[in-house]
């Protein structure tokens, strides 16, 4: 297990270059002059040359770039234009809200996604089966931003309902509960719908193995078949969805740290595309990356725990 | 053609034209399948909408009215009136072509490029395939509309970056499905049979290969422009996207959410447009998907 730890990271190295390439290249694909935006706007000519030497403009593209990456392994990310802090601290005092709100939405849409799916899976071709399958392109088809705008409308601003008003949860901010639970509904429902779907359909193709025959066969009873014949061996390849899933959650919170307004990595990167604070920008993408990619190995961990047969090399 | 045989017969008496065939056999599929029907519809009625629709709304999409700001819906204005007193009606049905490019050409780039390179990916293998792969892996290491929003942060916002963006975000979906469907195709004991007859690797790739791998594609695409929409909204709502005054959808979603207490109806309308057309897309899709490739189901 060890050793398919430590290779599977060794696998990850290119991706990585590649990732720093990419964000190292963002500095030098915007329009205009690095060292000027950096300087900015009434700098003169002289503190712009000035600003080019220290930010290493003059020098070959290969130098700038071993020098990017000493900084990203050394954490020296930069500093801010708007507030002249260290981007990696920036960045890191934001990264809290944005990895909870991830984490509880995943939680929240696997809990969701898998009662669901089972459910529906169970009763296949009744009407229970088609409604949740409904609801489930429904929630799909949602953009989580109307969403959450939705759940702020009715369930924060609150409408009245028989003398009792709904508005029972807070609008912005991230820490209490109240605070917490819409967003985490909206960026959960998405995530749950497609669980669900992808539980269904693999239950389903277990359901009609033969082993699951013959465990009905022997006596074996429903219950026992559906939850630790059938579901046990339908959850691999969900697990890889679920992997997947939480990439999209942690993208999908830049929407709803916004509407919500959490201040967390998601919205800082908004902010600061918005005030041209490009150093910001450029950290926080690659740590969002970064998460991404280890999220992804540990998946990988994970579903070679559960499947021992597989040989992911 | 003998007079008196009618066109069936003559077809079948001839040796029956494959391609003739499945469409015909995939079309009988598709007009069962409720969701493909369904969704089929509404994506044609939002075609002519957005072609049509523009020359007979009630409004110009951009006509202020100080006076009547954030109106409800009534009689004159069908969906009320926005923050500077337009028609948000004449604005959803002007939106409708804009969602409807963004989703289309966004789509057309991902599916073009993601299919060119799977197909070299899978039919070359060995190191080409390694390289091709690992830069998609790179482009996938960006979770969810991250890629799109860094590119449009690059660019800058308008509409044609943004159709740049998440076209490019779509591509490695594309290149996978399509490298897979290839490696499939590409041990076939046909492929071999034309090699020895002397065909060429483009003769091979698109008089053979191609044609081959177009269920997934059509289905994977008809997916796509459904989550295209919902990525190109989403910038667009946090002001990456479509610059005002353009009726798109997203945008104007987001100016309505600055007056959600007085007038809700403001962000709620064009959410709810943007609900039913990515629906459509994604009911369409998974019609198309049991018609066309019921092993594919996920």
């Amino acid at each position: 297990m060890f050793t398919f730890i430590v290779r599977r990271i060794i696998q990850t190295i290119p991706v990585l270059i590649g990732v720093t390439i990419l964000t190292f290249s963002m500095m030098h694909l915007i329009p205009g002059d690095p060292a000027q935006i950096i300087a900015g706007e009434s700098a003169s000519p002289e503190q712009i040359e000035l600003m080019r030497e220290r930010l290493g403009l003059n020098d070959p593209l290969p130098v700038q770039y071993f020098d990017y990456i000493r900084g990203v392994v050394t954490g020296d990310l930069g500093n801010s234009i708007r507030s002249g802090r260290a981007v990696s601290s920036e960045v890191f005092l934001r990264l809290r809200p944005t990895i909870e709100l991830a984490v509880y939405s995943t939680i929240l849409s696997v809990f969701i996604g898998l009662i669901a799916g089972v459910f529906a899976a169970v009763r296949r071709g009744g009407l229970s089966d088609s409604l949740v399958m409904i609801v489930a392109l429904f929630g799909l088809s949602l953009p989580n931003f109307w969403l959450g705008l939705m759940l702020i409308q009715y369930l924060a601003i609150g409408i009245d309902i028989f003398g009792i008003n709904t508005g029972w949860f807070a609008a912005s901010g991230w820490g209490t509960w109240q605070q917490q639970v819409l967003p985490v509904l909206t960026l959960g429902t998405a995530g749950a719908a497609i669980i669900a779907r992808m539980t269904r359909s693999s239950m389903l193709e277990v359901i009609d193995q033969d082993y699951i025959r013959t465990a009905r066969a022997k006596g074996v009873k429903e219950r026992v078949v559906i939850y630790r014949h059938a579901l046990k061996n339908a959850l691999i390849p969900v697990v890889t969805v679920v992997g997947l899933q939480f990439g999209t959650l942690l993208g999908g919170a830049v929407l709803t740290e916004t509407v919500f307004a959490i201040n967390g990595l998601g919205r800082l990167i908004v902010d600061s595309i918005r005030a041209r604070d490009f150093p910001i920008v450029q950290g926080g993408v690659l740590i969002f990356a970064l998460l991404f990619v280890f999220v992804n190995i540990a998946v990988d961990v994970i579903y070679r725990l559960l499947n021992k047969r597989i040989d992911l090399n | 053609m003998r007079e008196e045989v009618n066109t069936g017969a003559v077809i079948s008496k001839t040796a029956p034209n494959p391609t003739v065939v499945k469409l015909t056999n995939l079309w009988k599929k598709l007009i069962k399948n409720k969701s493909a029907v369904i969704g089929g519809i509404m994506i044609l009625l939002f075609i002519l909408i957005a072609f049509i629709g523009p020359h007979f709304t009630p409004f110009s999409p951009n006509a202020q009215n100080t006076v009547n700001r954030l109106a409800t819906p009534s009689a004159e204005h069908w969906f009320g009136t926005d923050h500077l007193g337009r028609d948000i009606f004449s604005r959803i049905i002007h939106g409708m072509s804009i969602t409807l490019y963004v989703g289309f050409f966004s789509v057309l780039i991902g599916t073009t490029i993601g299919v060119v390179l799977g197909i070299i990916s899978g039919y070359y293998g060995g190191k080409v395939d390694t390289i091709i792969m690992r830069l998609m892996d790179i482009l996938l290491a960006f979770p969810g509309i991250l890629l799109a929003l860094a590119i449009v942060s690059v660019l800058g916002s308008s509409t044609e970056n943004l159709i740049i963006a998440v076209g490019i975000f779509s591509i490695p979906v594309f290149a996978r499905i399509v490298r897979g469907s290839t490696l499939a195709v590409r041990k076939l004991e046909y492929i071999d049979a034309i090699k020895a007859l002397g065909a060429n690797d483009a003769r091979i790739i698109f008089l053979h290969i191609l044609p081959n791998v177009t269920s997934p594609i059509i289905v994977q695409a008809t997916l796509s422009i459904a989550t295209s929409i919902l990525t190109a909204s989403g910038l667009s709502f946090i002001g990456m996207g479509a610059q005002p005054p353009t009726p798109e959808w997203g945008a104007m979603l987001s100016d309505g959410r600055n007056y959600m207490w007085d007038a809700p109806h403001v962000a709620t309308i064009p959410g709810l447009a943007i609900v039913v057309v990515v629906l459509a897309f994604n009911l369409f899709g998974d019609g198309l998907r049991d018609a066309l490739d019921p092993k594919m189901k996920n």
